[in-house]
């Protein structure tokens, strides 16, 4: 079996402040990492292969920092691992995300699961794995939080939608995108980090992928950012003095007048 | 700042003074050899260029208009399952009202189900001019792949400006595979939709996990698609009369590709989601209740409020309450009429999920904790002390009426 997994390089950001005085991101100690939420479908990429035998491909675009991230993927134990990196692709949103995906994908040729993570913690839209699905012309599945069963070139997983859970049959090829449910990660044994080190990664340009200039970044690219801004702070409220008796009564009392209690 | 397609540095002028080092949010501006050198990690926001003294920082629009001209109206995704619809439909049929009126276009809906005609029916009472109906056994059940293509279909037949789905799992799936297949763009998880005055859709957005917002428009392509987050607009209100036009749409089932069966469907236990986002009241439990049996307090002051229980993420990672009471960035957003935060620090994953509730309590040992920022009402103190006379004083309240 052929699994493809996409990652995304994003800031190891928790808890970002923004600084009052500048309107700017605080960023001590920032450093990039595998996007959360990615590293479920990494694992599961993984474990696939571990189950049904064949290889699994790690493919991210990104800057050439990206590389550190498949590194890192190479640690837990895929196989291969490509970058696609071009100054072209600098500034893409979601739909020129998924093109230069579907592009590197297509140039890989055999494939029978593509795996994306939920959503990344930066852009945030969990747009990119549907949107690749419609790229490559395949059907996709989201939510998946269990994969039953591969029987020939069927896929049986369990999606989670917004308040019940289906099983749902998929062709192969098929793209899912993946919840944390689905597995718990596993850490990168000393070996592997060995072997990642000296394991070559594929870097791919926009003349690699062949493909439309125009589809890729920020030419491809139907959003555009206007504006960033910080949230409005609500206004400042009141707070409530005295001891705990005390303080339970304000709020009681206030609770009454707004008639919630 | 709009539509920059490049941003470059005019290294003569360059002081090397930094300020646009410290501008810009996404930390790709680097000092080389003096001079401010823009990264290939750029987001292209336009950050720098304004706060640049020697106007050193300048950037490239481009500004072709392509085709919108055609395109007009607003069109909204009724979603519906078992033939209840979404409650986020009605504040998108708020919100598409409002956007409707003023670029003095019209407010459709499409609806795709079976036996679904009656809920159609009552849209109308929420002015809406036109809905369109697909009614079919053959939509009974939501599937990516058939969903997606009518809409595409119905979309490039009527050619609407705008097209806004709620930002459910079901319009989430659908709508990045509806705009790629129309490519044009599409901003995910709106809480914030204007008009500019040239009647471009001004799409506001939490990005970074709620750290920062971002306006994103859609200048080029149409129509302009959005995913709107659930609870964040208000909903329409009911009238009695409004007269609009259903068109009932019929398709060929044959000609409609779908490739994903669905085998088996389960109603999540515990209804726990589906409480906490309808609740009007919500008690939520943080990391400062200290232990699992925290929960119990918690959940003792919402029956008596008659609200549900909430929880940090924390909480949720350490096992001590299931994922559905998760509220956040990565739970559920929620806006009650009443939100009392208990021993939550107020991090803004969790913000994220819960602050535009109505009227927010925050209960917390550490005076200087986030979540006061945003609280109505702050109680600095222990909630093992707080909350039991809380509990006392509405129970007492209760038998008086
Ligand atoms: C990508 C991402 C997504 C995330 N999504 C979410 C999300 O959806 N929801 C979410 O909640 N978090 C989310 N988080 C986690 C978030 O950053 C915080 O770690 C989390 O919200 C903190 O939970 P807390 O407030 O319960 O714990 P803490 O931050 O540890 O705060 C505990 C608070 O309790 C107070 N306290 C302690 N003892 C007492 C006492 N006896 N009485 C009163 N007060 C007391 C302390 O002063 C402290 O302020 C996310 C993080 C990331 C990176
Ligand atoms: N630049 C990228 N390179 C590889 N995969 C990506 C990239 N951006 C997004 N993805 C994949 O798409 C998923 C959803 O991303 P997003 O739509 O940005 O929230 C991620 O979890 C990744 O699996």
């Amino acid at each position: 079996m052929e699994i493809i997994v996409c990652i995304k390089q994003v800031p190891a950001i928790t808890e970002v402040r923004i600084d009052p005085e500048t309107n700017t991101l605080v960023r001590e100690g920032v450093e990039a990492a595998i996007n959360p939420f990615d590293m479920y479908a990494l694992e599961e990429g993984i474990r696939l292969r571990e189950r049904y035998g064949g290889w699994t491909t790690v493919m991210s675009m990104g800057p050439s920092q990206a590389e550190s991230a498949l590194r890192e993927a190479l640690a837990l134990g895929v196989d291969h691992a490509i970058l696609l990196s071009d100054k072209a692709f600098a500034g893409a949103d979601t739909l020129a995300t998924a093109y230069t995906l579907a592009c590197g994908i297509r140039k890989i040729g055999v494939y029978d699961i593509v795996i994306c993570g939920l959503k990344t913690t930066d852009g945030d839209t969990g747009q990119v794995g549907p949107g690749l699905a419609e790229e490559l012309g395949m059907p996709h599945v989201s939510y998946v939080r269990r994969i039953i069963d591969i029987t020939g070139k069927t896929l049986l997983v369990e999606r989670s939608l917004e308040d019940y859970y289906e099983e749902i049959e998929a062709p192969l090829p098929s793209l899912i995108t993946v919840t944390k449910e689905i597995n718990e990660p596993r850490l990168p044994s000393f070996k592997g980090k060995m072997a990642a080190r000296k394991a070559p990664i594929e870097v791919w340009n926009s003349n690699d992928l062949g493909g439309v200039l125009d589809r890729f970044g920020i030419r491809g690219s139907p959003t555009q950012v206007m504006k960033v801004f910080n949230p409005q702070p609500r206004l400042k409220g009141e707070l409530l003095q005295g001891n705990p008796k005390s303080q339970a009564d304000q709020l009681v009392k206030r609770l009454v007048e707004k008639r919630l209690a | 700042m709009s539509n920059i397609i490049n941003i470059r540095v005019t290294t003569e002028k360059c002081s090397g003074c930094g300020l646009c080092i410290k501008s810009c949010p996404f930390n790709c501006i680097a000092l080389v050899d003096g001079v401010a050198f823009i990264q290939e990690s750029c987001r292209l926001c336009g950050a720098c260029v304004s706060v640049c003294e020697r106007e050193a920082i300048v950037s490239e629009s481009k500004n072709e208009k392509t085709g919108t001209i055609k395109y007009s109206g607003i069109l909204i995704f009724v979603e519906q399952r078992k033939n209840v619809i979404a409650p986020v439909v009605f504040e998108l049929i708020d919100k598409g009202r409002e956007l409707a009126d003023r670029l003095g276009e019209k407010l459709e809906c499409v609806i795709l189900g079976k036996d679904v005609k009656q809920q159609a029916e009552e849209l109308f009472h929420y002015r809406v001019d036109r809905i369109h109906v697909y009614d079919s056994p053959f939509l009974e059940e939501f599937r990516d792949d058939p969903y997606s293509e009518l809409l595409v279909c119905l979309i490039q037949e009527i050619k609407p400006s705008i097209f806004l789905l709620g930002a459910t799992s079901e319009g989430r799936s659908i709508a990045p595979r509806i705009a790629t297949r129309l490519r044009t763009g599409l901003t995910a998880d709106c809480t914030g939709l204007e008009t500019d005055s040239e009647g471009n859709l001004l799409q506001t957005r939490p990005a970074f996990g709620g750290n920062i917002m971002a306006t994103i428009e859609c200048r080029n392509t149409r129509p302009q698609i959005a995913t709107v987050r659930y609870k964040v607009m208000k909903k329409a209100e009911r009238v009695s009369a409004y007269k609009g036009e259903l068109v009932c749409r019929d398709f060929d089932e044959k000609s409609i590709r779908n490739r994903t069966w669905v085998k088996k469907v389960a109603e999540a236990q515990g209804k726990g989601e589906a409480s906490l986002t309808e609740a009007n009241i919500i008690v939520s439990g943080g990391k400062g209740l200290g232990n699992p049996e925290g929960f119990k307090l918690v959940k003792e002051l919402a029956d008596v409020l008659g609200g549900a229980v909430g929880a940090s993420r924390i909480t949720v990672d350490e096992g001590w309450i299931p994922y559905p009471h998760q509220v956040g960035l990565s739970g559920r957003t929620v806006r009650p009429k009443l939100y009392i935060a208990c021993g939550i620090s107020g991090s803004v994953q969790h913000l994220a999920g819960m602050q535009t509730s109505d009227i927010v309590v925050a209960i917390n040992k550490d005076p200087s904790a986030p979540i006061f920022r945003i609280a109505d009402y702050g109680i600095v103190g222990d909630l093992y002390e707080v909350i039991p006379e809380i509990i006392k004083l509405v129970r007492e309240l209760k038998e008086q009426k």
